[in-house]
């Protein structure tokens, strides 16, 4: 299936229609569906129209490239010069940052066009994009539930095509859960394949950003776009693969299915639809073995102990002193950052800053913190193991198809459960896609998971395309979108 | 009660490289507030750090020069505290496994004061109060620094002094950082206990913060050591606190007790990597020390034969010793050209400062064929101090000043016809002399000096005029 991206840069390429028009069809769209979706915690229209220009010169010299001219949705975490970019936090109302992010910057370069940024959790904190300050997006497939996340936004603005493609972030699953939820592609790289430079942190070594697309082939152009070593993030890598190629020879290829990621709590029309895409894989002629990554059951809390921990101390600096929300009526300076935090988090963020706090405290360091982090290099053991065997493994994105709204955000923990299928990958940094598979019960889709080794980017994101490919399955047809 | 005095010290010294810990913003001291900035050491969020190299190798020096063990594998932690002045909430510091460790530093005693280790850390902002606001002034936000940690070795306000003194030495002699504690680019927090003389049981401990002049700090170190001296000898219990100095008063105060203990939650920092330091890249810092200031001192006293007083006030400056030791490399002797440095230079240099930068008009080139003049006895000293003060003023080749016919100097006919003359015309202070007046002498000396315009060899003069007052 040839992608959106391919389709409108022909168009442009073609003079068919002008980078400008592009954005004022999208512009128009947004003002017609986002009130009901929900997926803009803020636009930039202006900007949009002046990205326009500068492609449509691109364009006109012939250096246009396939995101020229292409409109698109920065997740709200992403900084861009001068924009809000406030991470659906009352904390950072009225922030904008002065500076780029990496992404942004080579986005740009290439004449990207920027239509706003996209409603989340806020600080990426949550599987619902629910615990926003802006309300939570809906789901375009269907408006009572909701659009998974956090970036939520990303995935219903893509879905419902109020954007062509969007980036979101993904620490235990962000991309990819909402991708699955929508019914649109996600791909989380590995850790380090994307400079974090400019991304607002939320937990420092599991942050990655990624594209949401409407296909594979979107989805790799978009990584192709972003990826590469950047000197401002220590943490970025030279080597991660590309995705120039999405050739793939399945008849070589070996397959693992780790049954941890099958078990209870995993809806039965999730595992008879990631069974019917193994299925698939190995009558193209895959190898296929069941594996086990024992690990699987201790991801969850792992998980939630260092992003917890890291996040604490990521977001102490939101004290109402530089930039963003500054509490009323204070006594002194301790009353205002004490009061700029209790009134500018939310619920969740609060309760993951007091859980950080306390595993990073001295006398609970090594009973948690510590041991999570022995734990963690456990579960990148057994990954290791597994793909000694393996060259992707396939799984559920998550357990369950989009939920209704405000049925699980109030308790914690059965929200963290619907991250329990993207976690492991997010501790052992590995590149992951979800991409749709089948539609459940009441038409929602269904995401499958394809997880490759570290800095085998090009392996998940070609095996994902064959798999589109082949079952005929794809953003446009699975979960039909209600507006 | 006798009690010994046990302190211990943590001196945090600002590393002199151009650009910051973590990002390329300028170091310098003195610039319009917060003009020095970018998102990454103004803590912006989606900003992230980037370990400078050059950090790393000055903390390698210092702890090098230190005799410290380099820990090649490394990391950064992040402290979590909440202050103003630091916009992360955090400051990038090492906690558990610091770069140095192990080494120590020698007193002119011998005694050794051992350090714990030192580690790498970014400075934070500074806070300015004006007119009931209080400012923040970032450009110090990323500074970078080492924090040198002893062991309880010092046991008295004498001993402190020394020791802050040797560091700050070792810092510039190596070329890592400054050492102002005016400009507060090296600050010391005191720690201070006592124990009854003759038990080695450490007492209760108490911290003044931030100490930044070793005059205070030996003055609060007598005060604190006093103030728990009196609570002990009342049968009280020193509570452990962190203090802070009045230099108004001369007085301790408590800034905090333990238990408003802060609990810093380190952790390793995750946006940047693990630190992988190449052996060989130790071994060439090693190789390029330069000698340190404990051994310069020593040779300049007893290989070069220069006292006490003289060779301490040139070993005090890196500059005036590398001035002097290239103009000993020319070949001029190591007294004269001390002599020199330490009476006419120095009389130019008013401060402490002045003396550091040593920016004076003559060459060592210069100077050294000045002193061998001297050495060879071809001008005499005071005839050298006179050029030298004019070139110290108004610049400019020897040549232009010492000519031939002044190398030509005085010869031994003339002066003895010379010192006769003296005697001659200055028959009281020949008997003046000889009455036993020895200072008399000098008024003949002057006579010759003015007859030659100070080219005549004075000691010289003074032998010829002894030998024929005797004769008399």
């Amino acid at each position: 299936m040839s992608g959106r991206i391919a389709k409108l840069s022909s168009m442009l390429k073609r003079g068919e229609i002008s980078a400008k028009e592009l954005a004022e069809g999208y512009i128009s769209r947004i003002e017609r569906e986002d009130g009901l979706l929900n997926a803009y915690a803020s636009n930039t229209f202006e900007y949009a129209l002046s990205c326009a220009d500068e492609a449509d010169k691109l364009i006109r010299s012939g250096r246009a490239t396939a995101l020229t001219g292409i409109p698109m949705a920065l997740k709200d975490n992403i900084c861009s010069d001068g924009h809000f970019t406030t991470c659906s936090s009352k904390i950072l109302q009225g922030f904008k940052p002065y500076y780029d992010a990496a992404v942004w910057e080579k986005l740009r370069a290439q004449g990207a066009v920027m239509l706003g940024k996209t409603n989340m959790d806020e600080f990426a904190m949550g599987s619902a994009s629910e615990t926003s300050y802006y309300g939570a997006p809906s789901n375009p497939v269907d408006l009572s539930r909701v659009a998974g996340g956090s970036s939520g936004g990303s995935a219903a603005a893509v879905k419902a095509d109020i954007a062509a493609y969007a980036l979101g972030s993904d620490t235990g699953g962000s991309i990819r859960q909402p991708a699955s939820f929508c019914g649109v592609v996600g791909f989380k790289p590995t850790y380090g394949a994307v400079s974090r430079y400019g991304l607002i942190a939320y937990a420092s070594s599991l942050d990655q950003i990624g594209p949401l697309a409407y296909s594979v082939e979107d989805a790799a152009i978009i990584y192709d776009a972003i990826r590469g070593q950047d000197a401002r993030d220590q943490t970025s890598l030279t080597t991660a693969s590309g995705a120039t190629s999405l050739d793939i020879d399945v008849s070589s290829l070996k397959v693992g299915v780790p049954e941890e990621f099958f078990g209870e709590g995993v809806d039965d029309e999730v595992k008879e639809a990631i069974e019917g895409a193994v299925k698939l894989f190995e009558r193209a002629g895959a190898k296929v073995k069941r594996v086990k990554i024992p690990a699987f059951k201790v991801a969850l809390p792992v998980y939630y102990i260092i992003s917890c921990a890291e996040a604490s101390s990521n977001l102490g600096r939101y004290d109402g002193i530089r930039y963003g929300y500054r509490a009323e009526n204070f006594a002194d300076i301790d009353d205002m950052v004490v009061k700029t935090r209790t009134l500018g988090f939310g619920k969740e963020v609060k309760r993951r800053i007091m859980l950080g706090t306390y595993v990073l405290s001295s006398g609970y360091f090594d009973a948690y913190y510590k041991k999570a982090c022995l734990l963690r290099g456990r579960i990148i053991s057994e990954f290791d193991g597994v793909f000694g065997g393996c060259d992707i493994l396939l799984t559920p994105t998550a357990p369950t198809t989009a939920f209704k709204k405000g049925t699980k955000s109030a308790n914690s923990t059965q929200t963290y459960l619907a991250d329990i299928c993207t976690v492991p990958a997010s501790i052992a940094g590995l590149p992951a896609v979800s991409l749709p598979c089948a539609a459940g019960a009441g038409g929602l889709p269904i995401g499958l998971q394809i997880i490759a080794n570290r800095l085998c980017d090009g392996t998940a994101l070609s095996a994902a395309a064959f798999f589109e490919r082949t079952s005929g399955i794809s953003s446009e047809n699975c979960g039909e979108v209600k507006l | 009660m006798k009690y010994q005095l046990v302190s211990g010290f943590e001196t945090h010294v600002e590393l002199a490289t151009d650009t910051k810990i973590f990002c390329g913003c300028s170091t310098k001291f003195g610039a319009s507030p917060n003009t020095h900035c970018c998102p990454v050491c103004t803590g912006q969020p989606g900003a992230l750090p980037v370990l400078n190299k050059k950090v790393v190798e000055y903390a390698i020096r210092a702890g090098l020069a230190t005799h410290c063990t380099i820990n090649t594998i490394t990391h950064l932690d992040r402290k979590n505290y909440c202050y103003p002045d630091l916009p992360k909430a955090y400051q990038i510091s090492q906690f558990d496994k610091p770069l140095c460790e192990h080494g120590y530093v020698e007193l002119e005693s011998g005694k050794k004061i051992r350090l714990t280790r030192i580690h790498i850390e970014e400075d934070a902002g500074k806070l300015v109060h004006e007119r009931g606001h209080t400012l923040i002034d970032y450009n110090r936000g990323g500074v970078p620094l080492i924090e040198i940690v002893s062991e309880p070795d010092i046991s008295s306000p004498e001993e402190a002094r020394e020791y802050v003194e040797k560091l700050q030495l070792i810092m510039r002699y190596i070329g890592v950082s400054d050492c102002k504690m005016q400009e507060g680019s090296m600050r010391c927090d005191v720690n201070i206990s006592l124990c009854p003389e003759g038990s080695d049981v450490l007492g209760t401990r108490t911290e003044i913060k931030n100490m930044n002049s070793i005059t205070f700090i030996e003055r609060a170190m007598a005060y604190e050591a006093e103030r728990q001296a009196e609570i002990l000898d009342a049968g009280g219990k020193v509570e452990q606190a962190t203090m802070r100095f009045d230099e108004a008063t001369g007085e301790t105060y408590v800034m905090r007790t333990k238990e408003d203990a802060q609990d810093y939650r380190y952790f390793p920092e995750p946006d940047l990597l693990t630190v992988h330091i190449p052996k060989e890249r130790v071994e060439e810092i090693a190789a390029s020390l330069p000698e340190l200031p404990l051994e310069k001192l020593r040779r300049y006293t007893g290989e070069l034969g220069i006292s006490q007083h003289n060779a301490r006030l040139l070993y005090k400056y890196k500059a005036v010793c590398d001035f002097f030791e290239a103009c000993l490399a020319l070949g001029a002797g190591a007294k004269n050209t001390a002599n020199l440095i330490l009476g006419t230079v120095y009389s130019t240099l008013a401060t402490e400062e002045e003396k550091e930068a040593f920016d004076i008009k003559v060459s060592a080139g210069d100077m050294a064929a000045l002193v061998k003049y001297v050495d060879g006895g071809k001008i005499n000293v005071t005839l050298a101090q006179m050029t030298l003060a004019k070139m110290l003023k108004e610049g400019g080749a020897l040549s232009q000043y010492i000519t031939e016919s002044d190398l030509a100097g005085v010869s031994e006919e003339q002066l003895i016809s010379l010192c006769r003359e003296a005697i001659a015309n200055n028959p009281k202070a020949a008997e003046d002399y000889l009455a036993g007046k020895q200072k008399a002498i000098g008024g003949l000396f002057g006579y010759i000096k003015r007859a030659t315009q100070g080219k005549a060899d004075i000691r010289r003069a003074e032998e010829i005029i002894k030998g024929l007052l005797s004769q008399k």
